[in-house]
């Protein structure tokens, strides 16, 4: 039987970057296949290809066993491949309905025709159990139903060949299953789906076969069921990957950092309400939750991006609620932020500058307010090299140019080697591939084993259950329990995180 | 000897290199203003073509060839000329590099303007003493008009784009009241000519009888210095920072408020001293029809073609100044002076949408290859 996708030899070149070198993939129908990589391993850059947004410098792709030219993505869709985008694609103003048929919807003298279009989407909901409100706007949906829109948008356009490019990035471990569903379904209607990812847990739990990528050569297809993990994270990576986090047991010091009672206002329905915590020196504080539960909300008012309502906040002893952010930072507090590209880094800035983003007008980089810019430049090479970042040019390459593991690597190293007392780190692995992961954890618990308080923000369960010397379970707004994770289980914070239990609190 | 022979060559070698890259750097640099320039110039020519055939290519040359045309004279009226739009345009670059849009360079220029004739016709100071002054007092007028929108700006997020405007109509008429009550001259109707004492230094024995003086020389420094301000000092540091991403700033602890005020301040200062500049010499008045100065706008395309930085609105200035001078010339042929403007607000359209034109150019140029390659491959195919 031909494959219902077979991409032969793909060479795709940008500049002197071999994105993808000699690629050749193979998909059997109703097959769930994963491309494994990591960040930069041309993953997406092959989908792409298949997709019709790149054309390959050499290679060709067959469809049903016919060769076929997609030159565009109008190409694909009429070749039956549909593609979900890591970011979506849609309209914000619009209505689900207007944004699934936007492009092809019908007309009779020039007025939409929206009955037969319900009629079919209403069907594709049932079956797939996509449910979605057709009529609501999308700036009001959450992103995991937005995701839904997107995945609707291709089988309205009745594709057969489905790409997912990142799925689970967005979504929270409930959506993720819930994908994962949908996503079985699909198969078992004899769809083929291609599963972009570097999460190797998802790769276990629904992927069948798995094509593993590293640096734009293909490292080999496997069966997903007779590989383990690790040797499918020891393929994607070129080296051993420890997934146990070593942590030695270490007694904790002074209280570092007091939260008393915080309020804090919020835009939509979830606010921080009557929050009290404390941060010890040598411990890693991880407070849980599910997206939008306060958790933003309550670190931007810690670190003064967003004003505190009431409530006291003190670090080392001295009140800083009201403190601009300069001299927070300077009393000895780190952020790593939660959206790295908006606040951690100025993207148009050079790497250089970026590094210096907080410390610039402190007499180690200037004198009578010019730039010492030979002391920035060594700086930089200096935690180039100790954090391992890589970019095209050193420390003069411009921030948007680099890669988002990379720029994470960046933040991390200038907040850990600036002067604090207290890192506080939101989602700091968010979208990262299992190498910086692994490396950013460590850097993490190196923190905590220098006595430093650490406190971490994270939806990822796993992050929190392996790093955290102490749970916090934050549920609409407020502190609903305190766990042990030597104690605890992953179902038992998630009846905390969903608000099914609450406990005794005593932070 | 023969050894020597050969260090000599591959030293003209590198330097040749080093000239060539520097070069190719520079082009790639000014590429979209260049590209902008090309092509504002062709559709000018096309109008020109249309409305007389015979005369248009004698008159883009003269077009090109500019305040030349004219000798000296015609040198040192393009530099009198460039020296305020420079200023403009660099207030306008000034604040676009803190994410700031400054409409109200004209406004700015304006009340510079006034100031500095008031104290240029009212004061009487001893000689350099006095024309220092009165630039300095335009250059404050200008700054104290830009701060007005840079703390509305700050402190109740009022867009700085729209209160700038409206500065611009508040100084276009307070100009004519505050003319007609200090400094009328009713016979003429506009202001009274400044005092000798007041004139800004000429440069008249480099450039017999035009009105050069030596605002270029200023215009020159001031953007240097504004260079320097932007990239070589920690307050720069903190406005560009300030103007890529205001998030990012207020992350790393800047003080953003102050630095949108900062910013419209100096911003304003520049467009104030381009009013001084233009008004400090004996014989140029303002008139009491209301009228909203040109050079604000010009300011605005200068900064465009210049690329949001200051070195930037220094050449684009020069170039425009002498564009227009030679629309002056080109009177000698059946143009009107108008044709300029049309190029010009061609050459700023391109500018501003020359990022777009280059992903069209790209695309065209990758249909072309694939093309090309598919006939290639016909080819070996048969």
């Amino acid at each position: 039987m031909a494959y219902k996708v077979e991409m032969r030899h793909i060479t795709k070149i940008f500049g002197t970057l071999y994105a993808n070198d000699d690629v050749t993939l193979q998909v059997k129908q109703g097959e769930i296949h994963a491309l494994l990589g990591e960040n930069g391993a041309g993953k997406s850059t092959l989908m792409s290809v298949l997709f019709g947004l790149y054309h390959p410098e050499q290679g060709d792709i067959l469809i049903d066993g016919q060769p076929v030219v997609i030159k565009n993505p109008n190409d694909a869709n009429r070749l039956g491949i549909g593609m979900v985008h890591q970011h979506f694609k849609l309209v914000d103003t619009f209505t689900v309905l207007d944004n699934i048929i936007l492009g092809v919807e019908d007309t009779k003298n020039g007025i939409i025709q929206y009955d037969q279009a319900i009629k079919k989407l209403e069907h594709l909901i049932q079956t797939y159990k996509l449910h979605v409100d057709l009529k609501a706007y999308i700036k009001d949906i959450t992103v995991g139903q937005q995701q839904r829109v997107e995945i609707l948008k291709m089988l309205y356009r009745d594709a057969d060949i489905l790409i997912f490019d990142e799925p689970t990035a967005v979504l929270t471990p409930q959506e993720i299953h819930e994908l994962m569903n949908i996503m079985r379904g699909f198969a078992k209607e004899g769809k083929t789906i291609l599963l972009i990812t570097h999460k190797l847990n998802e790769i276990k739990a629904v992927a069948d076969i798995c094509t593993v990528l590293r640096r734009g050569k293909k490292i080999g297809t496997v069966s997903v069921k007779d590989t383990s993990i690790e040797t499918l994270a020891e393929m994607m990576v070129g080296r051993e990957v420890s997934f146990s986090v070593d942590k030695p047991e270490i007694n904790q010091g002074e209280t570092i950092f007091k939260v008393e009672h915080l309020n804090v206002s919020g835009q939509g329905r979830h606010s921080v309400k009557d929050v009290s915590f404390e941060v010890h020196r040598g411990e890693i504080l991880g407070i849980a939750g599910i997206d939008g539960n306060g958790q933003t909300e309550l670190i931007h008012a810690l670190t003064g991006l967003k004003p505190i309502l009431s409530g006291q906040v003190s670090l080392m002893g001295s009140d800083i609620t009201h403190l601009p952010i300069r001299k927070k930072y300077e009393i000895g507090m780190s952020h790593i932020p939660e959206d790295r590209q908006k606040h951690g880094v100025v993207m148009d800035f050079d790497l250089q500058s970026n590094l210096i983003l907080q410390n610039y007008y402190q007499p180690q980089f200037q004198k009578h307010s010019f730039l010492k810019f030979d002391i920035i430049q060594d700086h930089a090479n200096e935690l180039i090299n100790r954090f391992d970042i890589r970019s095209e040019r050193g420390a003069k390459t411009i921030v948007r140019q680099m890669s988002g593991g990379n720029q994470q690597k960046a933040i991390l190293g200038r907040e850990i080697s600036r002067n604090h007392e207290l890192l506080i780190a939101v989602q700091p692995t968010r979208g990262l591939d299992v190498g910086a992961i692994e490396y950013i954890h460590s850097q993490l618990i190196a923190e905590r084993n220098q006595q430093k308080a650490v406190l971490l923000i994270s939806l990822e369960l796993e992050e929190i259950m392996n790093l955290s010397d102490r749970i916090l379970v934050m549920y609409e707004g407020e502190i609903v329990g305190e766990l042990d994770p030597k104690k605890t289980t992953v179902n038992e914070l998630g009846l905390y995180m969903s608000g099914a239990k609450r406990g005794d609190v005593h932070a | 000897m023969h050894e020597k022979k050969i260090n000599m060559k591959d030293v003209i070698k590198n330097v040749g290199k080093v000239i060539y890259r520097g070069l190719k750097r520079a082009f790639i640099v000014m590429k979209p203003s260049l590209v902008a320039i090309g092509l504002g110039l062709l559709i000018g020519l096309m109008i020109m073509i249309i409305f007389d055939a015979g005369d248009a290519f004698p008159a883009l040359g003269t077009l090109l060839i500019g305040g030349f045309n004219g000798g000296l004279r015609g040198i040192g009226n393009t530099l009198y000329q460039a020296a305020p739009i420079i200023l403009t345009g660099l207030a306008v670059a000034f604040a676009f590099r803190t994410g700031l849009f400054n409409i109200g360079a004209s406004g700015q220029m304006m009340m510079g303007a006034y100031v500095a004739i008031h104290i240029g016709v009212r004061y009487s100071l001893p000689g350099t003493l006095h024309w220092i002054v009165a630039f300095l007092a335009g250059m404050l007028a200008g700054a104290i008009w830009g701060l007005i929108p840079g703390l509305l700006k700050a402190l109740s997020n009022v867009n700085e784009v729209v209160s700038s405007i409206m500065m611009n109509y508040i100084a276009g008429n307070l100009l004519i009241i505050l003319i007609m009550r200090y400094v009328f001259n009713s016979s003429y109707s506009r202001s009274l000519n400044i005092l000798r004492t007041a004139e800004l230094p000429l440069l008249t024995s480099v450039f017999p009888g035009s009105t050069a003086n030596i605002g270029i020389f200023i215009a020159i420094i001031v953007v240097v210095i504004a260079h320097i301000i932007l990239h070589k000092t920690t307050l720069g540091f903190g406005l560009r920072a300030s103007g890529f991403s205001m998030p990012g700033s207020k992350y790393a602890g800047m003080n953003t408020k102050a630095n949108i005020i900062t910013a419209m301040t100096l911003s304003g200062s520049f467009a104030g001293m381009a009013g001084a500049i233009a008004f400090l010499v004996v014989g140029k008045n303002i008139g009491t029809a209301f009228e909203i100065f040109p050079q604000g706008f010009d300011g605005i395309s200068v900064a465009l073609l210049g690329l949001g930085e200051p070195i930037g609105a220094l050449f684009a200035g020069l170039f425009l100044a002498n564009i227009r001078m030679g629309a002056f010339y080109m009177q000698r042929y059946s143009f009107v002076p108008q044709i300029i403007d049309m190029i010009i607000a061609v050459i700023v359209y391109v500018t501003a949408i020359s990022s777009a034109l280059q992903i069209v150019f790209k695309r065209y140029r990758e249909q072309i290859k694939s093309w090309s390659k598919r006939i290639f491959k016909k080819k070996e195919g048969q």
